[in-house]
């Protein structure tokens, strides 16, 4: 017989989760993963400049982060440009949803795949399509704040909203369409079974596509790299410029900061995603 | 689903401004570059559109070939990495208790969520010669070199006459380590994927007929978990390949990859005609590698239905 005790130390053959080395690369993989990012946070509290030794904690390098302009005029850029965005794309992406799960049209296909393009182009080339298009069509660089965001804007609604449409149109397979035929039939016109029917249905998708077209603006550098100019720079951009000049604890205090609010959005839209 | 002629006006309305948004602010933009791209530069700012591959000929020169090749190199390399680990990572959260999978999972995608500029910050902070990583091994430098003091071998300096740290930084390894840092989650997901469906009753037939864990492993296992693995390859390559900001921040000068080069022309070479056919091959390539995964996945499906 076999006691409680024997039968922990014995690895099945099947029991791959308990051998050695399988644990073994899932903590190192987790402790790779995660290792920098914990020395990146740790050491934005870190009341040293240089050394790579713990002196203390100090809020002193959010203070001077926090008192830096350009990066807090950066920051707001990038929150202006992230809202501006994100509502824009939750719109056309529930539109394109609706679009593809709702109507036979001819030339569907050719639509389908467009919409996907911009989540399958390389990064970089549609940066340098943005940067080529605004160059061609003469975009005023000079415009007054917010306005002179715009390039910035229209590039990360283009590759936000196919996302979003991806997102929503993944909850509306599961949408009872006998709920809109009821309502059809009990008098509502198409705006208002839309409204009342299909519009709630589609919130908790609408929600988390937000989140994500957010993330996703919030954290673009390359392409924003290509359409932004010296009056417009977003806070990627800004913390690219300050790496290449030097590895501070400022950098260190405002990249947490940005974790913190990204974590904190995905959290939601987990949440939100795993309810619906 | 509804044709659309039966409800035109709800058609209309949903078609029309996500249309026009793709058309004008994404297609036409890519087909200006399309267009650049058969371009010469004339002058300092101006092009003219010649419609001579000149471009892309040029593209061929040894020079931008050799770039092509290390990009190809270092995104093969990084997807073979991903996949090694990426394997033992979806099998250890494949048999890993059913409510730890999530969590693992999570944990797993978590950093894909945070900006990938604060992830290579961070990797240059562990990386640089006076960072983490020749810390701790100067730490273990100063232990040996003690115990061997200890024992009376200190006069011969066996571990040399002082730490010499190591360039982990600006060169071809920092490239391909801050690329796997970067690319893991896309490896692990299809492959937890493709493992959590498979029946595990085949490996338990494969080690009830006599077959030893790693025979069972290459046999069974791998050509179980076949689809997850063309998709994680897939998925891992191509953007590794057009990666521009990892090789921009820990690569060194021999480092570049085609993305590097395309920045270039648009920027400091101010060529943007032959950025444009770069970019329009790299384009090329990454369309012909999705295509090949949707092949393959077709081929498959069919296969299974026969």
């Amino acid at each position: 017989m076999i006691g409680a005790q024997d039968r922990r130390r014995v690895v099945g053959p099947l029991e791959y989760g308990r051998r050695m080395w399988v644990r073994l690369s899932l903590w190192a993989t987790l402790a790779f993963l995660y290792a920098p990012i914990v020395i990146l946070v740790a050491f934005s509290f870190n009341d040293s400049r240089r050394n790579i030794v713990w002196r203390g904690f100090t809020f002193k390098y959010y203070e001077k982060a926090w008192s830096n302009d350009a990066l807090i005029e950066a920051f707001t850029n990038s929150l202006t440009i992230a809202l501006i965005s994100t509502l824009i794309s939750v719109i056309l992406g529930m539109m394109t949803a609706v679009l593809l799960w709702r109507f036979r049209f001819p030339g569907k296909a050719p639509f389908e795949g467009a919409v996907s393009l911009p989540i399958i182009v390389p990064e970089i080339c549609m940066g340098v399509a943005m940067m080529t298009f605004f160059a061609d069509i003469g975009w005023p660089r000079d415009l007054p704040w917010p306005l002179n965001l715009g390039a910035i804007t229209i590039a990360h609604i283009s590759f936000s909203f196919p996302f979003v449409a991806m997102v929503v149109r993944a909850r509306l397979t599961h949408f009872n369409p006998e709920l809109e035929e009821a309502a059809r039939d009990l008098g509502a016109s198409q705006w208002q079974s839309f409204r009342d029917i299909l519009l709630p249905y589609m919130r908790p998708g609408l929600i988390a596509g937000g989140l994500l077209a957010f993330t996703l603006s919030l954290d673009d550098f390359v392409i924003t790299f290509f359409t932004s100019g010296p009056e417009t720079v977003t806070f990627p951009v800004k913390v690219y410029s300050m790496i290449r000049f030097s590895v501070t604890p400022e950098v260190n205090a405002a990249s947490t900061a940005l974790i913190m609010i990204t974590i904190v959005l995905t959290a939601i839209a987990l949440r939100l995603q795993n309810r619906s | 689903m509804e044709s659309w002629r039966k409800n035109p006006r709800p058609f209309w309305l949903f078609a029309v401004p996500p249309s026009f948004w793709l058309l004008v602010f994404f297609l036409v933009p890519l087909a200006l570059v399309w267009v650049l791209s058969f371009g010469e530069k004339v002058g300092l700012l101006d092009v003219v559109i010649t419609w001579q591959p000149d471009n892309y000929m040029r593209a061929l020169d040894p020079l931008y070939l050799q770039i092509f090749a290390k990009s190809f190199w270092f995104a093969g390399l990084t997807t073979a990495v991903c996949l090694v680990i990426g394997f033992a990572v979806a099998i250890a959260i494949t048999f890993a208790p059913a409510r730890r999978r999530g969590l693992l999972l999570m944990l797993v995608m978590l950093p894909f969520w945070t900006n990938l500029l604060i992830r290579t910050y961070a990797l240059i902070a562990v990386f640089r010669s006076k960072g983490f990583v020749n810390a701790g091994l100067e730490h273990l430098w100063q232990w040996a070199n003690g115990l061997l003091t200890l024992v009376g071998l200190g006069e011969l300096q066996l571990l040399g006459a002082q730490f010499e740290p190591l360039q982990l930084l600006y060169n071809n390894f920092a490239v391909v380590a801050g690329l796997v840092y970067v690319h893991l989650p896309f490896m692990v997901l299809p492959l937890y994927a493709a493992l959590d469906r498979m029946d595990r009753s085949y490996i338990e037939a494969s080690l009830d007929l006599g077959a030893g864990q790693i025979r069972t492993f290459f046999s069974v296992i791998i050509p179980l978990a076949m689809p997850g693995i063309f998709s994680g390859v897939i998925i891992t390559f191509v953007p590794a390949l057009g990666s521009f900001l990892t090789p921009d921040l820990l690569g060194g000068t021999d480092s570049q990859m085609i993305a590097n080069v395309i920045e270039r022309q648009f920027k400091s070479a101010n060529d943007w005609p032959f950025g444009a056919a770069l970019s329009f091959i790299l384009m090329y390539i990454t369309f012909f590698a999705i295509a090949l995964r949707a092949l393959w996945a077709g081929k498959r499906r069919r296969g299974s239905l026969a």
